[in-house]
């Protein structure tokens, strides 16, 4: 890159980004992961749910992973489980974007007394446990979902709950996003630019919108880039209590809070545990690496 | 010292915002705490309400519970008939407060020099180790690890107790998992503060001035660089000091994790309501703690 200036913003980031290794191979390991948890769970010879073999047995080549206690295939369950763990860490870190952003940015244009109240806010839920704040969202959405099938409301419970679960994630984790959208909305609506747009009569919406959140695309996506692999662990560890994703459905969570019932002093069944954690743990540094070079490489103090 | 004052201040409003708060939301979810399997007659449950004077409106309730708050009563807990919300307190503080303060320690004991190390040794296999070391930490989250740590230390080489409260070594295993974790996370703050310092001047004028090593270190490139950490710190304490669910649960230890998840799951208000400001009020505290920390490490800062 003899001449850096010449590329433009995007372009640029994009050689930042290729240029670092691990964030490239964690990205096409990703792209792997991905593209096995769609594509594997019809090349398996089994379904996830299909009885397959005898209870615990052991990785063979006919079950790699081994079999759990319904004699269900490990291999192909975490690969499903990877699907929906990716999905929901996905959609969460979508949900908590639209929320953080918005609130965030309101904020900070809106300043003064508006400013004060709505991250006052913010403040006061930073304070409240975030698990006691799920179970509580959680299982009222629930209840809704209860009363609109009782009114016959055609809902499939499951969509349902992993809707709830969705949701009760996306309001909880979209707080530090607020507080960085706002940070660089209060230092943007001072700009020059800003003001030339007022003056020509664009009103709050569109400043909003045209003028200043396309300069927060960087830190937004870079910020996202971490925040999937944080909702990742959350619907994870809400599975592993129970809350989340119901058998016989199965999320890396939910396969290793099965896999950790099954601990006992006469036997191991360690392929329980070891291929969802491996799987999780994997995809969780992968997902951490990627949105360090993301981030990174969109920093705009960046240089090269 | 008018500043502390100031802040201390502002955390009564705050803590009754958020008693409030705690009061009305954990009300907003479905059931009560004397739903059981089996159904009770109405008279009792009647009379059971009246007792804790579930029949009132809950503004009034919410008064009267302030009223025992003054007095430092938090109440009796309505799922533990026996007990007042305060014996739950006193029972479950002192494991979560040993087990946390321990995992503190191990997380900065541990994490501070791999921090410090994956920085300054940052192109060498010692820096890849450290860094690698920290990343690994941080993906594998405590419910993965606990159980593979049951599996090995406990289960099959049994060199300590998988569970229960007694002789130190029941622990070691629970610190173990807890620390760990958060020892990552301290060590990539403390790699990321230590990064964003070396380059800087001042170091080099310090060497000039014919400093050691050790006092280049020590005074002018460590304080510095582990503001980071400090402030994570502080929100990273009340975290462990109310105890963790997960390892809670995992090693069947009486702690305040588990009451927390219990209480919101059976609706037992008073003593949601009393975790919720627990933590809260330690939160509050620690960050006050953590930001005089800072002013001290960084003589820039002032706070008015």
């Amino acid at each position: 890159m003899s001449e850096p200036n010449a590329l433009s913003p995007g372009r640029r980031a994009w050689c930042r980004f290729r240029a670092r290794r691990s964030g490239w191979v964690a990205a096409w390991f990703l792209v792997g992961l991905v593209g096995l948890a769609v594509v594997g769970p019809w090349v398996s010879p089994y379904g996830p749910e299909a009885f397959a073999g005898a209870p615990f047995e052991p990785p063979s080549w006919r079950h790699w992973a081994g079999t759990d206690v319904h004699g269900r295939d490990v291999l192909t369950r975490v690969l499903v489980g990877a699907r929906l763990s990716l999905v929901v860490g996905m959609v969460g870190a979508l949900i908590s974007l639209g929320i953080g952003v918005l609130w965030g940015a309101v904020a900070g244009y809106a300043g003064g007394r508006v400013d004060a109240v709505m991250m006052r806010t913010v403040d006061v839920l930073y304070t409240l446990p975030t698990l006691v704040l799920v179970i509580v969202l959680v299982t009222v959405l629930n209840g809704w979902v209860a009363r609109w099938e009782a009114a016959g409301v055609p809902v499939n419970p499951a969509h349902a709950r992993l809707a709830g679960l969705l949701v009760g994630i996306g309001a909880v984790s979209w707080l530090t996003m607020a507080r960085v959208v706002r940070g660089e909305v209060l230092s943007l609506r001072r700009r020059a630019f800003v003001e030339a747009a007022r003056a020509l009569g664009a009103g709050p919406g569109r400043i909003l919108g045209r003028h200043v959140l396309p300069h927060l695309v960087g830190v937004v996506i870079a910020y996202l880039a971490l925040t999937v692999p944080a909702v990742v662990l959350y619907e994870s560890f809400l599975s592993f209590l129970g809350l989340g994703i119901q058998p016989p459905a199965a999320s890396l969570g939910s396969l290793l809070a099965a896999g950790a019932a099954q601990i006992n002093p006469l036997r191991m069944y360690w392929w329980l545990l070891v291929f969802p954690a491996g799987t999780l743990a994997a995809a969780l540094l992968a997902l951490n690496l990627a949105g360090d070079a993301l981030r990174d490489a969109l920093d705009p103090r960046a240089v090269g | 010292m008018r500043y502390v004052l100031r802040r201390l201040g502002f955390m009564g409003p705050l803590l009754l915002v958020i008693s409030l708060l705690a009061f009305a939301l954990i009300r907003l979810a479905p059931g009560g705490p004397f739903d059981r399997e089996r159904q009770v007659p109405p008279e009792i449950e009647r009379q059971l309400q009246a007792r804790y004077h579930l029949d009132e409106p809950v503004l009034r309730q919410y008064l009267r519970f302030l009223g025992g708050l003054l007095r430092g009563d938090l109440g009796p807990s309505m799922r533990y008939r026996s007990h007042s919300v305060n014996d739950l307190l006193a029972a479950g503080l002192p494991v979560s407060l040993s087990i946390g303060l321990l995992a503190f320690g191990l997380a900065l004991g541990l994490g501070l020099p791999l921090g410090v190390v994956a920085a300054v040794r940052q192109a060498a296999p010692a820096g890849h180790l450290a860094n690698a070391a920290a990343l690994a930490a941080l993906c594998i989250p405590t419910f993965v690890a606990g159980p593979l740590w049951v599996m090995w230390l406990g289960v099959k080489w049994q060199w300590f107790p998988v569970a229960l409260w007694g002789s130190p070594a029941h622990l070691v295993l629970p610190v173990l998992t807890l620390g760990l974790y958060f020892a990552g996370r301290v060590a990539r703050l403390m790699r990321e503060g230590m990064l964003d310092t070396l380059p800087s001047p001042h170091l080099i004028t310090a060497r000039a001035k014919g400093l050691s090593e050790a006092a280049v270190f020590w005074r002018h490139a460590f304080r510095p660089a582990v503001r980071p950490v400090v402030s994570y710190a502080g929100p990273m304490l009340a975290d462990l000091l109310t105890g963790s669910f997960v390892v809670e649960n995992l090693f069947q230890l009486p702690g305040l994790g588990l009451f927390m998840v219990h209480s919101a799951f059976n609706r037992d208000y008073p003593v949601v309501v009393g975790l919720v400001l627990l933590y809260a009020g330690l939160l509050l505290v620690l960050n006050l703690v953590s930001d005089l920390i800072l002013a001290w490490l960084d003589p820039r800062v002032r706070y008015e």
